[in-house]
């Protein structure tokens, strides 16, 4: 006689038990009409090139939440290892969260070695967590640094598939960026003219491409340094009201007065407190 | 035992991919194009207000387009929403403008203007205009007069409105400056000219912030008695 068993076993692999139910929530509360809260995007335009020296990432500076900006001056160049960085369009939380696991497996990896950590190595590890997760996790990297082989760059998409190319670009802002990098990427450039490169691209995504905003981030990898230039450029400002006769900045005035918020009620109620016991421990400072 | 990244269910049977047919894309008649007015109506002025980028999707068409029209000397109409409905609207208004001056030897006020787009709009009720509209003038009297419209023709007289992209980030902020609600013990003073462009150029520099819609340049169009006068202010470009 077969035996009817509740628990059935989890045979590896993701369990995407939950997506076909989550889908039909979503269904079920459109249909009432309200909409699940949206996941904060970065919209976004992210860089990479590689030069003479090593690789230079850009990267703009604008959060979204739908076509609300959400953070005007975030950081979207993450910290893998000190010779390798990576750039994270897509859902924000998914390029930190992927990023800081890897960067995290990727310390242990190498004192596990005794080596300085490969760009290589972090790509497998990126590249094969992605792919575990069928495309759910929308993080889509620019990963680049400089290791004993030399410098890398790789851009990686959210379903798992890698690029090893000289210069790439990811996010809403990619076409923008892309343009500028078809018209002036040379093979072995000098590190201003690709810093100039990358901030160019990275301009033409935020002044062109809705998603994208506020400053340019440059990260110039080299053997032996990093340069995390934040902000490289501040390319907008927030609108400063001028006077138009003595030319001074005029703000207008929006500071509430004392009062302006009506106090409706108050009532004071003192707490009648007496010492009863006092414990004094010290802290192990040692 | 085999590890598999298969998706989980059916007893282990492999699940098929998702391949319902060729998908008809239902052609939607319909664009955003984004963009924000803004109109405030004073004792003896009216200001309308808009930016001037015409944007579709991620990408920018034009970031010189403003949506404030001038219909008469006493009435600017500003119309954001999209930008198709917004040129066919406008042109219906301005011959309708002319046809009422021939017929009737005068030119139409504002309350007259308000109250004819309202039956224009709704005569398409069932197909509409998908454009927001703001109408900015004086009256009769030559006091400021601000009429909001829905797309169907719903209207009202205000004080001040807006409409468009950034509308929700605006409006408490007038509510607030202007209608001198939620504060208390404040001197409710009328507004005058130079502090209601004042807040309306500060309003646009802190919608242009937020709303990724709004931006590259601000367009006023003022108008008291001596006719409409405008001035363009630049605004964030990214």
């Amino acid at each position: 006689m077969a035996t009817v068993s509740v628990c059935q076993y989890h045979r590896g692999g993701f369990s995407f038990e939950n997506c076909k139910r989550n889908a039909l929530l979503e269904a079920d509360i459109n249909k009432l009409g309200f909409s699940s809260p949206a996941a904060r995007k970065t919209g976004t335009t992210i860089c990479g090139v590689v030069y003479k020296d090593g690789v230079v990432l850009g990267a703009d500076t604008r959060a979204t939440e739908g076509m609300v900006v959400a953070d005007k001056n975030c950081s979207k160049i993450h910290y893998i290892s000190p010779n390798v960085y990576c750039c994270g369009a897509g859902t924000a939380a998914d390029t930190e969260m992927t990023t800081q696991i890897i960067s995290s497996n990727l310390e242990l990896h190498s004192l596990s070695t005794g080596r300085l950590p490969r760009v290589a190595t972090a790509n497998r590890m990126l590249k094969q967590m992605l792919f575990r997760y069928q495309g759910y996790i929308g993080a889509a990297l620019v990963l680049g640094g400089v290791d004993c082989t030399g410098p890398h760059l790789y851009s990686i998409y959210p379903h798992g598939s890698t690029d090893k190319l000289p210069y790439v670009t990811m996010g809403s802002g990619s076409l923008a960026a892309m343009a500028v990098f078809e018209d002036r990427y040379r093979p072995n450039m000098e590190e201003e003219e690709a810093k100039r490169l990358v901030r160019d691209a990275i301009a033409a995504g935020i002044f062109n491409d809705l998603g994208s905003g506020s400053n340019i981030d440059l990260c110039v990898i080299t053997k032996g340094k990093v340069d995390y230039l934040r902000p490289h450029d501040v390319a907008n400002k927030k609108g400063v009201r001028e006077d138009k006769i003595y030319g001074r900045p005029v703000t207008g005035n929006y500071r509430y007065k004392h009062g302006t918020t009506g106090v409706l009620a108050k009532t004071v109620t003192p707490l009648n407190l007496e010492v009863v016991e006092e414990n004094v421990q010290t802290m192990d400072t040692s | 035992m085999m590890m598999s990244a298969q998706a989980y269910g059916d007893k282990g049977k492999m699940k098929e991919y998702h391949y319902t047919g060729p998908v008809e894309h239902k052609f939607s008649p319909y664009a955003f194009n984004g963009g924000t007015v803004l109109a405030v109506a004073g004792e003896d002025f009216a200001l309308v207000a808009s930016d001037t980028r015409l944007s579709e999707g991620y990408s920018i068409h034009s970031r010189d387009s403003p949506k404030c029209y001038k219909l008469t000397d006493t009435t600017v109409i500003g119309c954001s929403g999209f930008h198709g409905d917004c040129l066919t609207l406008t042109k219906i208004i301005e011959a309708r403008l002319k046809m009422y001056k021939h017929s009737n030897n005068k030119n139409m006020t504002s309350g007259a203007i308000a109250a004819m787009l309202s039956t224009i709009l709704y005569g398409r009720r069932f197909f509409p205009y998908y454009v927001y509209n703001i109408i900015g003038g004086l009256d009769e009297e030559g006091r400021g007069a601000v009429y909001s419209f829905d797309p169907v023709g719903s209207y009202q007289r205000d004080t001040y409105k807006a409409g468009g992209s950034a509308s929700a980030m605006l409006q408490p902020l007038l509510d607030n400056q202007i209608g001198f609600k939620n504060m208390e013990n404040v001197e409710q003073v009328p507004l005058s000219l130079e502090k209601a462009v004042q807040l309306v150029k500060d309003v646009f520099i802190s919608a242009a912030e937020r709303d990724v819609y709004t931006g590259d340049a601000l367009k006023i169009c003022i108008i008291t008695k001596e006719g409409v006068r405008e001035e363009i202010v630049p605004l964030r470009k990214d």
